[in-house]
Formats: structure tokens, sequence, C-alpha cells
């Protein structure tokens, strides 16, 4: 089973639906431990990238993401524009001219955008960042394609790896990001970018499930 | 939340469309949101730009002007600008010889900064970075983001402005304001956090009696919490960890427009010592009185004597703040004859006026 372009596209409006609905939730975390914009910021991305789809839909999968990428950079601002536009726009890269992507596709997308954020933001794992989330949901992929498991059930795999991910970015002392000038006052909370991200990824398994 | 706005998405936009109609010396452009000096480009002249989140008014746009910087890129509230903003700026001002972004060390605004440094660098325009991380309440740079870039911005802003006005070249401004950055340091406080419009309720909340010490200028949390204090013993506190803090080395990214690269670069701050000039920066984080600093810069006066500096200037007001916040924060700038004198060079900005 392939994840088709109509279902990508599906995926960014309905990811602009969840940063809508999960903006104040977002914010509050954002306001633990840091400045309470990523909510707003990710609102207003995915709503920039919502405008731009519909001349986007006759476009490859690549082209698709590298928009996205671009859109989001132009308008989320603060690090998470820079972050999660490398992360679409090295997704892209990696999608090319596919007008459909198998798991295996999906894991490669994924590792190289994950790739792209650590690139651009030097976090490494347990920075408490979002490759808190991206990574486990990578390797959950790569395991889950190994297995032999359909489209469907690794991203479920995935998925629940980025949601453990994000869970498990609480106890974490953050090393990067504003987060960081709060050293040990930082534990203790969940950090909103793992948070953004297991939400997209959530995004994408809904779905997909829906067929 | 009570604030002095219309709907919260149309907050910066209509705060830009009120500093346009305030200044015809300046050109404020919407789409995308920049501010640049009405005469700009300036031919011949290295042309400075900055930016940052809205919300910390008069820095930057109400910096922009002769002397000072040639164009300032809002972003939103406390939210780092797009490198389509600088990049849209930077075409601008660019006069001829060159652009330097002065970018304050927050991973956002270094992020996106770079992105338009080498958007800039791919159109053959001659453009630099440097950066300002002068806050003593983070620690280190190992295990954080890096000290955040606060008070000492405006003053950087100030002096390079009038050495970019005085026909220093690129390399120059560029070798200044790290010379500048190696100087200084700061750190603030705060009584009270503030509110984001579009989060709509404070972003922490402090008791009473409580006061948050090593705040950065976003609103968010700082390094300790602690007990309300007398304004001396908050004062000899954060004059004391200013002056009393050590060496501190780091590296910084700078972009070699030469070989279009982005080159590491050390830095180092030497402590103060007896003996040394500064000028001495008072501000008020937003919300707090300009009567409550001239206590603070008392005590401040107090101390730096004790301690043997000797302060040459000062500059007491509102000046890099975050939004309504109660709070204020120190800068201390070590001097020599030349920043002095460019210092002292006339400035003609909204923000900023003197000798012009």
């Amino acid at each position: 089973m392939t994840v088709t372009k109509i279902q990508i596209v599906r995926w960014l409006e309905a990811s602009a639906q969840v940063m809508a609905a999960n903006q104040a939730h977002l914010t509050q975390l954002d306001s633990e431990i840091g400045d309470a914009d990523h909510g707003i910021n990710m609102n207003r991305g995915f709503g920039s990238v919502l405008n731009q789809l519909p001349a986007l839909t006759d476009k490859d999968i690549g082209t698709i993401m590298k928009q996205t990428g671009m859109a989001l950079i132009s308008s989320v601002g603060g690090a998470s524009g820079p972050l999660y536009g490398t992360f679409f726009m090295r997704m892209g890269a990696v999608v090319d001219a596919k007008e459909e992507l198998s798991s295996q596709d999906l894991h490669d997308m994924f590792q190289s955008g994950t790739a792209g954020i650590v690139q651009r933001g030097r976090a490494r794992i347990g920075d408490k960042t979002m490759v808190d989330a991206w990574n486990p949901a990578v390797e959950a992929l790569k395991r889950a394609i190994d297995d032999g498991q359909d489209t469907t059930s690794a991203l479920r795999l995935a998925v629940a790896a980025a949601q453990k991910g994000m869970q498990d970015t609480i106890p974490l002392q953050a090393k990067k990001g504003r987060a960081s000038y709060l050293g040990a006052r930082s534990i203790g909370h969940q950090d909103p970018g793992a948070t953004s991200s297991y939400l997209l990824l959530k995004a994408l398994l809904d779905t997909v499930e829906q067929g | 939340m009570k604030k002095l706005i219309n709907a919260v998405d149309r907050v910066v936009i209509e705060q830009l469309e009120g500093m346009a109609l305030a200044h015809p010396e300046l050109r404020v452009n919407i789409s995308p949101h920049y501010i640049v000096r009405a005469d700009a480009p300036v031919r011949g002249k290295v042309a400075l730009i900055s930016g940052g989140g809205s919300g910390h008014e008069p820095m930057h746009g109400g910096f922009v002007g002769q002397g000072m910087l040639d164009g300032a890129c809002p972003g939103e509230v406390f939210t780092s600008p797009t490198p389509n903003q600088m990049y849209e700026c930077a075409k601008a001002v660019n006069g001829g010889a060159g652009v330097l972004f002065i970018v304050k060390n927050y991973t956002g605004d270094v992020l996106n900064f770079e992105t338009a440094a080498e958007m800039v660098g791919a159109e053959g325009i001659p453009v630099q970075t440097s950066l300002i991380d002068d806050d003593v309440a983070v620690k280190d740079s190992l295990y954080t983001a890096g000290r955040r870039g606060v008070g000492l911005t405006v003053l950087a802003e100030k002096i390079v402005g009038a050495a970019a006005e005085t026909g220093y070249t690129l390399e120059q401004c560029a070798d200044l304001c790290r010379r500048v950055n190696q100087s200084g340091r700061s750190m603030g406080m705060a009584l009270t956090s503030c509110t984001v419009p579009a989060a709509g309720r404070p972003t922490f909340t402090l008791a009473e009696d409580e006061i948050e010490l090593g705040i950065g200028i976003h609103g968010e949390p700082g390094a300790e919490r602690s007990p309300m204090k007398p304004v001396d013993e908050i004062v000899e506190i954060m004059a004391s960890r200013i002056l009393e803090d050590a060496s501190y080395t780091r590296t910084a990214r700078e972009w070699d427009h030469g070989e279009s690269i982005w080159m590491e670069k050390t830095l180092v701050n030497e402590p103060f010592a007896a003996g040394d000039r500064v000028i001495a920066f008072v501000n008020s984080m937003g919300g707090t009185p300009v009567s409550e600093l001239y206590a603070v810069y008392r005590k401040l006066a107090m101390v730096c004597r004790d301690k043997g500096i000797s302060i040459v200037r000062n500059l007491i007001g509102p000046y890099i703040t975050s939004l309504e916040m109660q709070g204020f924060s120190i800068t201390l700038l070590k001097t020599d004859d030349e920043i002095l004198r460019l210092w002292d060079a006339p400035v003609k900005t909204p923000g900023l006026r003197w000798r012009a």
C-alpha cells in the first residue's frame, strides 16, 4: 500500500486544522519553558501552507513538500520556521518527482528531514527538542519495514514512538533553544517542538487511516 | 488582558502603520515587514540592519535613522523575523558598500539571519553578520543555546551606526561590532511577566513577594526566582554578577562574504577591572517607571565607584523592552576613546537622538 499524492495534500490540510486546534495547548507548553509563541506561530505557518495548497495539487510530492517548507520558513518565524522549513525542504528533495510513497520512501523522507533539523539546529538526541520525537519515529518506521509491516501499521508504530519520545522530553533538561536558558527549571515540562512534531505525524496517520 | 490593540492578528501591522504616520523620515514596508531610512540607500555607506521580534520597542524600528540603523525587520511579537524580510530590507538599503546584520544570540534570530545572509550573498551583495551575546545570567554555551543578546544590542547599534555614518568599511564595522560585543555584559530582572497579545495572559506568574532574576527580553522565566528585596540589594546582586563575571570564551558563526561560507570565530570577554571606563545603561523592561530606574542607577553608581569602575556615560530609560513587563536590566560596556567618540556622535532616530 502506498501513500498517494492526494493523501499528502490531505495530510497538510489536516495539519493546518491540527495546529489551529492545538494552538492553546502549544502556547501553554511554550509558556512554561519559552516565550508563549509556538502555538500561534505553527498555526500561522500552516495557515500559510493551506493557502497555497490549491495551486500545488497538480505538482509532484517533492514540489509540494519543498513549497511547504518555503511557506513555513517565510511565515512561522522563530527557530521553528527555519527548522520545520528545512525539514520539509529536505523531505521534498528526497522524494523528488514521486506521485506516491512506499513505506521505504516515508522512512527515507522522514530520516532526511530529521537530519536536516539536526544539521540546522545542531541538536543531539536528549537535548529536549523536536528531534526527540522525530528520531524515535524514524527508527520505529525502519523496524516496522524490516519486520514486513504494511504502511499503515508502520505509521502507527512510528506515531506511538513519536508520542513516547514527546512524553520522554518531560524529565529532560533543555540544552537547546529558549528552554535552555532555564537550566534545570526546564525539567518537568514537555517540549513544545516535540509536541508539534508528534501532532504532525499523527495527522499523517489519521489521514492514511481514513483512506 | 487589557491592551491598547484592536484585533490580535493586526497588532504588528497597525503599530507599523502608526510608526509610518508618525515618522516621515522612515519608510515602512508592510509586505514583508521592514522599516528603513527614508533616504535609503545611502550611497557608499555600509548599511546596518538588525531585527527581531516585535515587543521590544523602540528596538529595533525606533533606532532607524541617521547615525544608527539603516533598516530594521520586525517579526511577530517575540518571534524572530523571517529571512525574506531581511533579504528585501538589505536590497532596499544597500548603498554599494555592503550590509552588516547585527544579530542577537537567540536560536530563532540566528537561524533566520543566517538564511537571509546566504540569500543576500547569493545576490552578490557583500554581507557580514555580527553576534551580540552579552547576558551573564546564562552561564555557558556548552549545554545551552549560549548567552542571550540583550541590552548591549542597543549600544552596539549606536556605536556601529556612527562608525558606518563616518565611513568605516564593512570589515571595519564588523570588527568594531565584534569588539563591542566582547567588551560588554548585561543582566536583567523582572517584578512581573508580560502578556503576549496572542497568548492572552501573562507568560508566567510571580507572586507579590517574588522577583525573577536573570530574565531575557521575551517574557520568559529567567535563571532563578527570588524573594522580593529592596532595590539596593537587587542592584548589588546584578552589578556584582556583571562585574565579577569571569573570562568567557565561545565560538560564533560569521558569514565570510569573500568565500561565501560560514566561519567559526572565537570570541572572548575579559573580566572588568578597576580602572575601566564604562558606559552604564539602565534599561526599563517597559513597565517600570523612570523614577525607579534612577534608584537603580544610584546604587549602580555606588557599586561601580567602590570597585574602581568609572562611569563616563550613561543611558537611562526604556530602550529594549518586553511589552509591559516591570523590571530592568543593566549593561556595562567598557569603552576607549574610539568607542566614546562614536557614542557621542550625532544620532537622529525616533528612539535615540542627540546632536542632530
